[in-house]
């Protein structure tokens, strides 16, 4: 399927809003891959990492806001420590993540976690797992 | 210099000599009521009606919570309307009840555990620890302490933190968890009553003696008895004199301890 | 030197073994430590937006506390509770407009500058004590063991609050002072896959899959760790990825903290393998260590 990629449809605001949030340059990507590869999630994601930079680079908002890729991140910064360009991946997927959740919408719903589930887990997994997935 | 002398007004419309009036806003509009009221009373001085948002008048139902600010001044202020007393250009609204979160579950049915309230509140995880809680406590609770020791599991120490809670929802109100604070609290005090806090040995016996029938001679005695024989009976009781250092006083007749 | 103790909400339900077994062996090695009388949840992650603070006031709260006490150094167990007071702690001492809000913000705390330093005990243990005088106390050594050392990610990254530079080995260091062989494999450094237990869990699924064959590829024989979400992750998968035929056997887990008190010499009231899952348990008895009374957990 063909993409239109013209002045009309990147969006630069919402280009200076992710370089904002996450006090990076996104424009410094040049699509290597390395983030997908030291990715521990990577295995099962329909979107690498590397993809999802190109994405940003070319302003496709709402296409990057239905990609699952940032909801899958763990936030364990294998990618950061190990991109060539310096680029701190784990802060540009924290802004993606937020520009949901600031809407008031919740990737996963506390109030629905099966109650055996909540019994069981340690705390710390639902305190960052709720940091990280709901608003 | 002084203060000059307040005059008490109670619950007159017609101020006695001497009473002033401060302005206060309430919802917006300006009031001018006497100085010594609280806000409950100033607020009916003002005209309002309360058919909500009002209850004990005493502090402790937890019904009139009141949220204010200070002219000049960011900082919000939170009291009881019955308790709290006006101040000059207070801006202030009632918030009688504030929508928060309930679980259900059967006290009688229930583990003590804290794995238990983590799972019928799992948004306690939601805590930020910013402690707004605490700051808009009407009891001045350790509001944020008792939610660290729920998440710690230490159900014991949340109980006797959160004794004072009154309901009120302030904590509610201010938290960006979208905790119910003072419903979690409530589940864990009724948890630590029911199967934490050790039982009390002598009201157990004393229970004990009463469904035996101890007092069962003694009260129907009483039943028979007519108006001035009653009367008698309680005007010559023993009575412990005022102030005596614990443990140092017997009652003569022992036969009902 | 004032050490206070921070525990984390885990290690005081569902990773108290991690916690009795630490306490249990510092009281053993005359090792004071104090817990903070006071502290809250530390975030367990660390906030990512630049404009989002409020998620640093938690850790930056206990932070304030161990200041408060006095202390110099506080001490975590846990490594998610380790990465998200170390990172606050960094962006209280460097950020200087940062600080200020969040100081703003807390009107009712003290205002923090960095005071304190965050420490894990692991690296607590070789600065303050050393191997060689950790060997000289043991009682049990750990002779013949086989342990992988997993760092997982929040010991190790970012680098700014890496427990050491990537190249260095504090882990491999504290099983070998124990007496065990550390064991290296690929997957020491791979995240667990963390909080997406609870959105993705066959993701985590796949990854703790990946963990364990590496370690067991290596040839170790059980694994040690300081992360109770790894620990959930790493064990709670093990079953369904052997029914599977991607692990092929059960690997036994371990705090750090455990290994530490089984070699010197302490009790299993210390480091309560009732708390293990039935694999550990078992691999504590075919080496002779005393399990005491076990609930085995699945």
């Amino acid at each position: 399927m063909a993409i239109e990629i013209s002045e009309k449809t990147i969006k630069h605001e919402f280009i200076e809003k992710i370089n904002q949030l996450s006090a990076q340059d996104i424009s410094m990507c040049f699509q290597c891959g390395t983030c997908g590869g030291a990715c521990p999630m990577s295995a099962r994601m329909a979107t690498l990492p590397r993809k999802i930079m190109r994405m940003l680079q070319l302003g496709m908002e709402e296409r990057i806001l239905e990609l699952e890729t940032g909801w899958e991140c763990a936030s364990c910064h294998a990618c950061t420590v190990n991109c060539p360009r310096g680029i701190d991946l784990a802060r540009v997927m924290e802004a993606v993540r937020l520009l949901v959740l600031r809407k008031n919408i919740n990737k996963i719903e506390p109030s629905r976690l099966p109650a055996a589930a909540v019994r069981e887990l340690p705390q710390i997994a639902l305190v960052s797992g709720f940091r990280k997935l709901t608003s | 210099m002084s203060a000059p002398k307040q005059v008490a007004t109670g619950d007159r419309a017609i101020l006695p000599k001497g009473a002033r009036t401060i302005p206060i806003f309430v919802m917006g509009k300006r009031y001018d009521v006497p100085e010594t009221l609280t806000i409950m009373k100033a607020m009916e001085f003002a005209g309002f009606k309360f058919l909500r948002g009002a209850g004990c008048r005493g502090g402790i139902c937890g019904a009139c919570p009141t949220v204010y600010r200070k002219e000049g001044d960011y900082k919000l202020y939170f009291g009881l309307a019955c308790q709290t007393v006006v101040e000059p250009n207070m801006f202030l609204a009632q918030i009688p009840f504030y929508p928060a979160n309930r679980a259900q579950y059967d006290i009688e049915t229930i583990e003590p555990l804290a794995d238990v309230v983590h799972s019928l509140y799992p948004e306690l995880f939601r805590c930020v620890a910013c402690n707004n809680c605490t700051k808009a406590c009407p009891m001045h609770v350790e509001v944020l302490d008792y939610v660290s020791a729920i998440k710690q599991g230490d159900l014991a120490r949340a109980a006797k933190l959160s004794f004072d809670c009154i309901q009120c929802g302030m904590c509610a109100s201010r938290c960006m968890g979208e905790l119910p604070q003072y419903h979690i609290a409530q589940l864990v005090r009724r948890l630590f009553g029911k199967y934490i806090q050790p039982r009390a040995q002598h009201l157990q016996k004393r229970v004990g003696e009463i469904e035996s029938g101890k007092y069962d001679a003694m009260l129907s005695g009483l039943e028979k008895m007519n108006h001035a024989e009653l009367e008698k009976l309680y005007k010559e009781r023993e009575r412990e004199p005022d102030m005596v250092p614990l443990g140092t006083w017997m009652p003569k007749d022992v036969s009902h301890l | 030197m004032k050490v206070s103790y921070y525990p984390g909400c885990t290690l005081k339900t569902k990773a108290k073994h991690l916690e009795d077994s630490a306490l249990a062996s510092l009281a053993a090695l005359g090792v004071d430590v104090r817990e903070l009388p006071r502290w809250n949840c530390c975030g367990a992650v660390h906030s990512l937006a630049d404009d989002d603070l409020i998620h640093h006031v938690a850790p930056v709260r206990d932070l304030v506390r161990a200041m408060d006490e006095g202390s110099d150094r506080l001490v975590t167990l846990c490594s998610m509770c380790y990465n998200s007071l170390a990172r606050a702690n960094l962006l209280m001492r460097n950020d200087e407009v940062k600080r200020k809000t969040i100081n703003d913000f807390m009107t009712e705390e003290n205002d923090y500058h960095g005071e304190v330093e965050v420490e894990h005990l692991i690296t607590f243990l070789r600065d303050t004590l050393g191997w060689d005088n950790l060997r000289a106390k043991l009682k049990a050594p750990l002779t013949g063991m086989k342990i992988a050392s997993y760092y997982g990610c929040t010991l190790v990254r970012p680098k700014d609050v890496a427990i050491e530079p990537a190249s260095g080995r504090v882990i491999n260091e504290f099983v070998e002072a124990l007496g065990a062989r550390a064991v290296d494999f690929g997957a020491s450094t791979v995240c667990c896959g963390s909080y997406q237990v609870l959105a993705h869990p066959d993701s985590v699924t796949e990854v703790v899959g990946r963990i364990i064959q590496s370690a067991t590829d290596a040839g170790a024989d059980a694994l040690i760790l300081s992360c109770p979400l790894c620990e959930y992750n790493l064990v709670k998968n093990q079953e369904e990825l052997l029914q599977k035929q991607k692990i092929a056997r059960r690997l036994p887990v371990f705090y750090f903290s455990q290994l530490l008190a089984m070699a010197l010499g302490l009790g299993p009231e210390s480091y309560r393998p009732d708390m293990n899952d039935a694999a550990s348990v078992e691999f504590l008895k075919s080496k002779n260590f005393p399990v005491g009374s076990t609930a085995i957990r699945p």
